[in-house]
Order: C-alpha cells, then structure tokens, then sequence
C-alpha cells in the first residue's frame, strides 16, 4: 500500500487513516487552538479556530477536512492569526471577563488561547445579555455568562448519554444553551452524570461547589468530620499538581486532609468491599432462582437515575444495593456514633468523589435517618485540589500518611471500583470463592478500552455471562438489544462515563489522550500492591459482619428502592370501565403526536365500530397519554397487544382476530 | 391504473375552450389577491349571470359562453389587480370590483377598450391594448415565466394543454439517467438559487453515488427581502416545478422528493399541495410514474420562519427534525444529504427552468444569454423604479435596459423621473454587492458580477434613487443577517451584532476613525471565517457600500453629517430667519425646549439641546424650519 504525507509547516507527515486534517496536523506536533472539537463527539465546525491554509483550496476548517495525499498546508499565516485573534475577541466581547471570581480560572481555554494568541485588546463593545445563573441543580451549576457556545455538552449529552438535557435556544448573538422547555436544570432529567462538565472548555458548566459547607463543619469544634476517598480519586487528583495521570497520591492525600482538619480519613474502598459481598450474595441468589435476571450494578447514581427515568419497568432487575459512598455512610454514622459516643448531628461524613452524580445521590431522600443525611456533603476531586490549595499546602512536599482504622481498610476488590469493569471482576471474585472454584483474581476478559464489553467466565461448573458497558448510549443500546431478546446476560455493569468513575464528571480535564487508560492502570496497580484481592478477606469487613451487621440491620442499611421517574405517567382516561364481562380491553394514545395523526378520528371511528357491533358491554375503552412512541403513532394497544401506524382497518382486523 | 395519455388530456382540453367565446384571467398572484382580485373574480361570475349569460370557472369547464380563469402572478405587481381578456390579450390594470359591470358591459360584449383601465405609454399618453405593446414586458423574455400569469395554477390540464409533463414523461420513459444529465449540462443551467452551480453537473455527482435510496429537495425557502421570483413560480406554475423534479429524480434515481417552502407563503403551500394531489391522481408522481417501474414519492415541507433555512444544509437538518444550523461541508449532499442519503437541493426557479429548457431544445435554451450563464433569469425589479414587479431577462441584458427600458426609469423622492441616475442598485439581497452608474452597461451574468465584488444572487434588484442614504440601507441589511443568523459559529453570531453595532455608531454620530477601520477588518474576518454562506456573504453590503461610497461614510464619521439627510441623528433643524414670523408655535411644541425667541425676533433652536425629532419643522405653518 502507498504511503500517503501531508506537508504541514514544511514537515512532512504520514497519513495513516485519521479522523480528519486536525488529528494529522497534531503528528507534526502542532495542537491547533479549537473550542468546539472534541475527539469523542461528532464534528461542530462552529468555533473556526483550526481553519488552516491548504494549497489550492483556501481556507479550511481542519476539523471538517479529510485528509489527502500531497497535501500541502500551513497553520499559521497572517490571514489566520487575525482571524483567531478576532474569534477570540468576538467572543470575550460576549463573556463575563471576571475571570478572578471564576471556577474555572487557571483551567479555562479561553483564557488559555487567549494568552497564547497574544490577545491583549477587546476592541468591541462589550455585550452583557446573558440568560440567567442557574443553580438549581444539585450537581451541576450553568452560568450562560462564560457560555462560548461550542456545543460540546450539547453533543456529549445527546450522543454519548443520550439523554439531550441540553441544546441551543433562539438564535443569532441571542442563542444561547438551556436545559429542556427553558426550565430550571435541575428539574429536566439530567442524570448528573457531569460529562458536560467534563468536556466545557470554560466556566459555563461547573460542579457545584461544597467546599465553604464543609470548611465551616471543619471549623465547628461540637462536629466530627470524618471523609471517605473514593478509588477513582488518588489516581488523578495529583494532576492538579503536576503529577501524571494515573499516579497514586494516596498518602499524600490522606496528610493532606489531616492538615484541613479531618478526624478520621477513611476509605471508600472498604464499603466497596461490602457492596461486592452484599451484590454477590444478591445475584448468587438470583441466578440460583433465575429470578431478575440479568442484575444490573447500582453503585453508578447517574445510571440509576437513567434506569428510573427511561426503564423503569426493570428496576426489578437492579441491585437493591446502595453504593458504596452510601453503604459507607449509613455504616459509618451507625457505628461511629456508638464507638465515639456521639450524636447523628455531630458526626459529618464527607465524601472525595471523582463524580458529579454523587452529590445528587447524597440528598436523595431514601437516605436519611430522619432528617439526618447518611452522607452529608459530597466533594468532587476538584474541590478537593482547591481546599489544599486554599490552606496553601504545597503538595508535593508532603509525607505520605496511612487511612484510619476499620475504614480504612480495604481489598483490591474495592480499590478497582473505580475502573469500568472493576465491579463485576470484583463480584466474580468473590462469587468464585462461594461457588468453591477457589480464587479468582485476574479476569482480564472484563478489562479493556472498548465501551462494551461481553464476557461469558466459567466458574466450576457454571458459566456466566457478563456484560460491562460504560456511556449511557452504550447502555441504551445493550438494554434495548436485551429487551428484544437479542442478548442475554446475568450479570450487567453499567457505568455512565465511559471508562467508569476515573472518567467521571468531577475528575480533572487532561490534555493527554490517553489519561483515561493511564488512570484506569494506576488502579489495577494499587490492586496488585495489596495482599488481598477479594472482598471477603477484608478481616475488618468480616468483624463488622459477624458482630454487628445482622441480616435484618444489612437489609436496612445497605440496600434500598427505587422510584419510576417516566415523565409521562398520567393515569388513562377511562371512557368505558371494566367489568366482569370485559374480554377486549382497549386503550387509544391521544398524546399531541398521535392527535396530530388522526387519533382522535381512529378513536371516534373505532367507538362507533364497537357500538355498531354490540360488543360495548365487553370492551373497556380508555385514552391514554403518550406511550413515547411518537414517531411511529397513532398508537393503539388491544388486549396488551401494541398496534403502531395504527389506521382503522388494522385495528378492526385486530378486533376480529381476537373474537 | 389506467390514466388518460397526455396526448388525450391535451385534446379534451382543447376541445373544452373552443366552445368559449372569450376567456377572462384574473391575476391571482399573492399581490393581487391582497388588493382585492377575488372579490373581481366573484363580481365577474355575479355580473354575467345577471345578463343571463353562463361564465364557467376554470376547473369546472362545461359548457357555457365565458370562462373565468384564477392564474398565478403575471409580473405587473405594481399595476394590480390584474385583469386579461382573451383571445385578443387586453390587459387591464388597477382594476376595482366596481369596474367590472362596464368591462363586461363594454369589453366583453361590444368588443370596446376603456382607456382608463389601460396602461398608457409614458411619453406619448397614448393606451396601450396588450401586453406586446407595453414595454415592461415587451422588453423581456419570458422563458421559465412563460405560463406564470397565464394558466391557472390549480388546473393540470391547463399545464398538459401546453405539452406539460411530456419532458418528463420523456426522461422516465425514454431517457437514460446518464442522458438526462448530460442534457441538462447540456444547456448550461446554473443554480438560480445564488450559488450558480452547473445543474448538470450537480445531478451528475448525485447520479454516480451507489444507493437504493436518494432524494431530491425543491428550496422554496425564499429568504431575501424583497425576493417573490420563486413564490410566484411556486404560486403561478406549481407543475412546472413538480415536473422537474421528476425530471431531476430520473437522472439522479431518487424515489422521493421534498419540496420546502417558507410558511410565510401559504398560497404557493396550498397551490403546491393541490398540484401534488392532482400529480398523483394523474399517475406522474408516485408508484410506477407514467406507467414505468420508477417510483417518486412527494412531500411538501413547510419552514418555520428562519431565512437560514434556506441554505441546503441547514435547510436538510430542518426537514429532519433538527434545529436548522448549517454543517460544514465536505460531505456535500451529493454525497452524504438528507436522512445521509444522497441528495440534490435545486431552487424553485432551476427546477421549473429545467422542463422549459428541454422543450425548446436544451441547446436553444444554452444560446440565449452568454457564453458561460446561459439562459434567461427571473430579477424583483423593486425600489425607486417607475415600473416594479417581477421580470424575466436573458442573462447579458444590462442594467440600463432593465432600469430604463423595463423599469421605466429611476424615480426621486419628489416624484420626478430621472432616467438612468441611480445611486446604487443592490442585487443579491442581503448576500448581495451594489451596483454603480459605471455599471450601467455591463452585461449581468455570474461571473463578471462577481467580478465587481456583487452577485447575481436569487434575483432580488433593489434600485435606490440619489435620495438613499447607502449606510442605513447597509445597516437595514445587517440587522437583518444578525436577526436570521443561527448562531452556530462565533464569527457571525458575534460578528455581524457588531457590526451591527458599528454601523449604527456610524448612523447615529458616535464613530470615529477606529470604528470605520475596525468596522472593515472585522468585514473581511467574517467573510472569511463564517461556516455557511449567511454569514459569509453578510459583510457584502458593507464591503460593497465601502468600496464605492467612501466619501458617505467618511462624511458620516468625521463631519457627522448625513449627505442625503436621512439619518436623523446627524440631521440639523435649523430655522430661516427670513421666513420666521415669530409665532411661537414651534417653541409650544417642541419636547425639549430647544427653541426660543420673541415677537419680533426669529426663533432659534439650540443645537445642543435638540433631540432632532423634527415635530418643530412639521408644526411650522410657513415652512421656516428645515433639515
């Protein structure tokens, strides 16, 4: 085969089937200022900056621009080095410029690229009509004022989550991004899984912020404020100080909090070795009933919520385990407060998360002891670099310190948490030992990149069939395909962010492609410095078990329900009521999608059917508002039978049929 | 199904008006029917019944003495309603319901002209009977707008009297996809939309990509003010559209079309529509067109009120549901389009060209107009023109012909006729440059308007007297893009607002020499830098009105004076002290208390002080206060 190059600035570059001009531009060690590509989403083309001169064809964006043989390009004329500086003014001309107030100073590309195209003058006049600050959410804080409108947490929602909260409104210099209808964001169902966070290059989407609450806990001296680090964290909070992904600043950490005041630094590890206990012997039961199956993880909050808003007919098939953040903080209140002799309401539990979702889950009303929260603020490990930041440590400089005793105390098992794939090698390892296989430690078929992965492992004599998938429209399609019956598995984790929590919406951006795999390394190592691979070697895990946790007081603080959160559940209309005789029971959607095609006429004509063939005593008719399969309406179900493009001779042969 | 042959609908059709004795068309162009053309219509019907006489209505043809006929617009907007009466071509203007009783009366049945119903000549007075002797349209060529105005839009036997759909029948039946292509190449058809793109070779591009399923879309999207070239194609000879989509499906090999017209349109929507239904019972559109194996299926689309829904892309992402923003392109709908089909998007004009084109012989159709933009173009002649309304010229026509010949000559604002001297004329509506005097005799084509930095564009020709104050007519024109920009890209999101926002400094007396530079600079970045042709072509009007009115701008900028007194801002009330009798009334009036004076004594008012809102100059009953 040809080898194909490109001349970029005078360097010649092969060709070796990028995406696009930009990636192959980044062979020639130049990285493009952009604000709206993103590698893992679709292509925008909406913020201009990668436009580059290519010979012969002008000016293109790079990021739209395939590349060819011969080639011959140059990134940075006089044409372009205006054309970025004026973008980059246009856009500050628009923008809250307080950049000394904002969360995402120090971290913002816009600032970035502004300092390194040497913008040293907004020559417009400023613009200051923003939609209003909204904090409504528990998770995530929208401020339109740093808005620059790249698309990317439009994009990511819509096409890695398929959620789509988010999208443009109105247009010209008054578009701007909202959540659905204009309402608050948090009452449209975002799941808080954070990946706009994640991927926002400016201030406009943060995490919201816990810091102030939990310094004042700190300072109060009647409180207690003990802290959980979730797995996900220690490989990546060092980046903010200059450490590379995937290094284990563990020690460093727990010193650090020590500094800030905490009274007892624990683990989340070790719940997460509960929750591999508890879910093992949930799904061994199962599979030995084949009941609810396939069970699907529960630690994720963002999947939870998913599951709730858009499955909920399958919550049955969810773990009804709390995850560990939550495992650990109704364990901890429960017992700290008698080891310490303390009340619920002087003990605070604090969380280190590298998740935005977690602060949701944290409030969730099922997790309270009356009004007292099992975990009572949550932090992201932003929020963390910042507290340390704030008490002016020098991190770096720090001695490594050791976690608190029981808490503190973990196995591999819980440390892999934080990895996609890390819950259910956990829970074989542990189901491996109960089915007396003998011990499992590497099951590197649930290990990888790919965002789904299936894996059939033989323990004894059983052979289970396991399903690891990551990104909420990876889920959707694996579910759906499980629903027609295509698939089938026993045990399914389901992680939000692709690559799981070290992915998550409250962990640091990086400008280093491969952070995710780096990070996800980072935890198989820890994994393997520990003596104990599997959840039920934890000897503290055993002793709270065998003196405390009584199967009825596990029930009670380790698992949990859920809520159907469908947004369309309103009772059906009943226009004639079941009875005794009723044999055809029959239910016309007449939601705005099917009214508009014809359900209204479908309806009238099929009453009159009815009349006109005697049959009203033993028919039950109702009107039922949007099964969401708007596109493919008017809907009619007779007798549980769902009939789409309904016109009336279908459904009178419908009729007939089941006469 | 069996359908009747064309050849059979033709000869029934003509057989059914022989027995008229006259016909009488109504224009029933959008214009016409806001001033009232159906309730001519209806007294026409009332006012023969009441003679005892039998007028039929078009769709109807039985038998009777007179046929009254509905068409689409026939062009002379300005001379509306419209009447004509065949076989003779007598064309009445500015017709009221109450002169039909005499039309009927005079015309119809004694065969007598009434001048005042008539156009007269301009310098000679002397009336003028039909539509060859009026130079609006004697000068013109009337090719696609041929049956615009004559036919009756609902009536497909009308079209098929006039061997409509035999072309398309031609290419179904009788042509290969390759040959359809090369003889729409061929005749040199260029996208009439704008962009001016070689038809033959867009289908072409389209044709070779391997798929079962493609598409061909109609932009009816009409965004440009002032533009009604397609709404009056859409509303006047819908077929002719509906046919060379068929045309353009055959050669491409699409089984379905869309045809998106802007909502603001309902008369061409509901045409269109009825023209699809009567398509379709006539076998030309659906399963197995004229009785072959094709299948082309139609939908009509209508927008939703954004005139960037008329570039293709965005124009796709609408049809699919999705917010109407632009991509950038490569892919080319050729290629990956609507649904990621393979797509071709036509304007309204080059589909219903396409028929026309093939009928007279497409290299008939290629010696017309000039060596590289062959063919004739439909222009809104609209503005300080004696004449307006929609034209047809072959492409080589010049300005002075349209303006002068057509258009009747440049009106001032007193009135006046004053021949050829315009200020400027804008073609291209908001994507467009304007043209100078020094232009008045350049042949208009494509590439040698493109040449002088303006653009053919979709048609629109605003012709602006020595009164107009070019910068407001930029600044019009930029708050028009910053309204209908998207918002997608940064650079004409944000920068047509500013520019916006200079141009009104420049209005409004607060620029300075920085705004004026600045104002260029961020023109050629957003010339350059914009996703889609909204935004790139937006900074034309500026970039125009720069290049040949510097002196406006400059007058504007550092005297803080608007030579032509349009903008407000910068004019200067002023009272003459010779006519000013001391009456006190403008002190009386004036908001502001700006104006003080004595019996005896002139008034004067304080420029300081005046907010130039000019109510002092209108309450003057001596005309002593001026601008």
């Amino acid at each position: 085969m040809k080898k194909m190059y490109a001349t970029i600035d005078g360097i010649q570059v092969p060709i070796e089937g990028e995406k696009n001009l930009l990636e192959v531009i980044r062979k020639a060690n130049i990285e493009l200022p952009t604000f709206c590509y993103h590698s893992d989403i679709s292509v925008y083309g909406a913020c201009r900056m990668c436009m580059v001169e290519i010979e012969g064809r002008g000016l293109q964006p790079s990021c739209s621009t395939a590349a060819a043989d011969g080639m011959v390009v140059k990134t940075n004329t006089r044409e372009i080095r205006n054309l970025r500086k004026m973008i980059v003014e246009l856009m500050l001309a628009h923008h809250d410029q307080n950049c000394t107030t904002c969360p995402k100073s120090g971290e913002c590309r816009l600032q970035e690229i502004a300092q390194q195209l040497g913008v040293s003058k907004v020559r417009f006049k400023q613009l200051a009509d923003f939609a209003p600050f909204d904090d409504s959410s528990d998770a995530i804080v929208r401020d339109p004022s740093k808005c620059v409108l790249c698309g990317d947490c439009v994009r990511v929602c819509s096409e890695i989550q398929s959620v789509g909260v988010l999208d443009f409104a109105r247009r010209g210099s008054a578009s701007t991004v909202v959540a659905c209808f204009d309402k608050p964001f948090g009452t449209v169902e975002c799941v808080n899984c954070g990946q706009c966070v994640k991927v926002c290059p400016v201030g406009a989407l943060t995490p919201k912020f816990q810091i102030n609450e939990v310094w004042n806990a700190l300072h109060d001296s009647k409180k207690t404020v003990v802290v959980q680090i979730a797995p996900a964290v220690r490989v990546a909070v060092g980046e903010y100080f200059g450490y590379k992904p995937g290094t284990a600043t563990t020690g460093q950490i727990i010193t650090a909090l020590r500094m800030m005041g905490f009274d007892q630094v624990y683990d989340t590890s070790f719940a997460a070795d509960l929750t591999v206990l508890q879910e093992g012997d949930e799904f061994l039961e199962r599979y030995g009933k084949q009941q609810n199956l396939p069970q699907f993880t529960s630690c994720c909050p963002a999947w939870v919520k998913f599951a709730e808003q858009y499955y909920p007919d399958m919550l049955p098939n969810l773990s009804t385990c709390k995850s560990p953040q939550q495992m650990f903080g109704s364990v901890c209140k429960d017992q700290l407060t008698k080891m310490l002799n303390i009340s619920r309401e002087d003990l605070v539990v604090v969380s280190i998360m590298p998740c935005t979702a977690k602060k949701f889950e944290a409030k969730r009303p099922e997790f309270k002891e009356g009004n007292n929260p099992d975990v009572d603020f949550v932090l992201t490990t932003k929020e963390l670099s910042l507290m340390v930041k704030e008490q002016g440590i020098d991190f770096e400089k720090l001695e490594p310190g050791s976690f608190d005793l029981p808490f503190g105390f973990k196995t591999g098992a819980g440390v892999i948490f934080g990895n996609s794939g890390g819950v259910s090698e956990a829970v074989l390892r542990y189901a491996a030992s109960k089915l007396n296989h003998g011990k499992m430690i590497d099951v590197k078929e649930l290990r990888g990149g790919e965002s789904t992965r299936i894996a059939e492992i033989k323990i004894g004599e059983v052979t289970l069939r396991l399903a690891v998938v990551s990104g909420l429209a990876n889920a959707r399609k694996l579910i759906d395909k499980i629903r027609r019956g295509e698939e089938h598995f026993d045990l399914v984790e389901v992680m939000a962010c692709c690559g799981g929590c070290i992915n998550g919406g409250g962990q640091p951006t990086s400008s280093d492609h491969q952070h995710v795999s780096k990070r996800a390394k980072g935890l198989q190592d820890q994994d393997k410095m520990l003596q104990f691979h599997s959840a039920q070697e934890n000897p503290y895990l055993q002793e709270l078990m065998r003196d405390d946790l009584t199967a009825e007081k596990a029930h009670h603080l380790l698992h949990t329900l859920y809520q159907n959160r469908k947004r369309i559940s309103l009772e059906d209309i009943m226009i004639r009521k079941p009875s005794a005789e009723t044999k055809i029971s029959m239910k016309i959607c007449l939601g705005t999608s099917c009214f508009l095609r014809g359900a209204q006429t479908l309806y009238t004509q099929l009453n009159d059917y009815i009349h006109s063939q005697g049959l009203d005593d033993v028919t039950e008719v109702s009107a039922s508002f949007c099964n969401e399969r708007c596109q493919k309406g008017p809907v009619v179900i007779i007798n549980g039978n769902v009939l789409e493009h309904c016109t009336f001779e279908r459904a009178v042969a419908e009729l007939k049929r089941i006469q | 199904m069996q359908h009747s042959s064309l050849e059979e609908r033709k000869q029934h059709y003509h057989d059914c008006m022989s027995q008229y004795k006259a016909k009488i068309v109504i224009c029933g162009g959008t214009g016409c029917i806001a001033n009232g053309a159906m309730d001519i219509f209806h007294r026409f019907e009332a006012v023969i019944a009441a003679k005892g006489l039998k007028a039929t209505v078009a769709l109807q043809k039985e038998q009777a003495d007179y046929i009254l006929s509905k068409s689409g617009c026939q062009g002379f907007c300005q001379m509306g309603p419209l009447v004509t009466l065949y076989p003779q071509g007598i064309f009445y203007v500015h017709v009221k319901a109450d002169d039909v009783e005499e039309i009927v009366e005079k015309t119809l049945l004694q065969g007598e002209l009434i001048p005042r119903l008539l156009i007269h000549d301009d310098e000679t007075g002397e009336p003028l009977p039909d539509t060859a002797h009026i130079p609006f349209y004697a000068k013109q060529e009337r090719t696609t707008l041929k049956l615009c105005g004559m036919i009756d839009a609902q009536d497909i036997d009308e079209y098929i009297a006039h061997d409509g759909y035999t072309m398309a029948r031609k290419a179904v039946l009788d042509m290969t996809d390759q040959e359809v292509c090369q003889a729409i190449t061929a005749s040199g058809l260029r996208g009439r939309g704008g962009g001016g793109f070689p038809t033959g070779r867009k289908w072409d591009l389209t044709r070779v990509q391997v798929n079962d399923t493609k598409y061909v879309i109609c932009n009816g999207d009409e965004g440009d003010p002032g533009a009604f070239m397609d709404r009056c194609v859409m509303e006047g000879n819908p077929h002719s559209v509906l046919e060379g989509m068929i045309i353009a499906a055959k050669a491409i090999g699409a089984n379905c079309g869309y045809i998106y017209v802007r909502a603001e349109y309902p008369l061409a929507v509901e045409r269109l529509k009825l023209a699809v239904k009567a398509a379709k019972e006539a076998g030309f559109l659906g399963e197995q067109i004229f009785g072959s194996t094709m299948n082309f299926d139609m939908i009509i689309m209508e927008g939703a009120g954004a005139f960037v829904c008329g570039e293709e892309t965005a124009l796709m992402a609408s049809i699919e549901g999705r917010r109407g923003m632009p991509m950038p392109k490569p892919p080319f709908p050729a290629v990956k389009g609507l649904f990621g089909k393979p797509t071709v998007i036509n304007n309204v004009e080059t589909l219903a060209t396409v028929p026309v084109a093939m009928q007279m012989g497409v290299e008939n159709y290629a010696a017309k107009g000039t060596a590289k933009s062959s063919g004739t173009k439909t222009f809104a002649l609209t503005g300080h023109v004696a004449h307006t309304g929609l034209i047809e010229v072959p492409f080589g026509t010049t300005l002075r012909e349209i303006i002068v010949d057509i258009g009747g000559g440049v009106i001032n604002d007193d009135g006046s006729n004053c021949g050829a001297d315009f200020k400027a004329v804008q073609i291209g509506g908001p994507s467009g440059g304007c043209l100078t005097q020094e232009h008045l005799d350049m042949p208009l084509d494509y590439d040698n308007l493109l040449s002088v930095g303006a653009m053919i564009g979709s048609g629109g020709l605003v012709v602006m007297n020595q009164q107009t104050c070019l910068i407001q007519i930029a600044r019009f024109f930029m708050q028009f893009t910053q309204n209908e920009s998207c918002g997608k890209c940064v650079v004409c999101r944000e920068g047509t607002r500013q520019m916006l926002g200079l141009l009104e400094d420049i209005t409004e007396g607060r620029a300075t020499k920085e705004s004026l530079e600045l104002l260029e600079e961020l023109a050629h970045v957003v010339k350059i830098g914009s996703l889609c042709g909204l935004g790139k072509t937006a900074p034309n009007p500026v970039l125009s009105t720069m290049k040949y009115f510097r002196d406006e701008y400059n007058a504007h900028v550092f005297d803080k004076k608007c030579p032509t007194n349009q903008c407000q801002a910068l004019s200067c009330y002023q009272v003459v002290a010779e006519l000013c009798k001391s009456c006190g009334l403008c002190a009386k009036k004036c908001p502001v208390n700006a104006i003080s004076g004595a019996k005896g004594v002139p008034y004067v008012i304080d420029q300081d002080v005046c907010i130039k809102c000019g109510v002092c100059m209108e309450t003057c009953k001596f005309h002593a206060i001026v601008k």
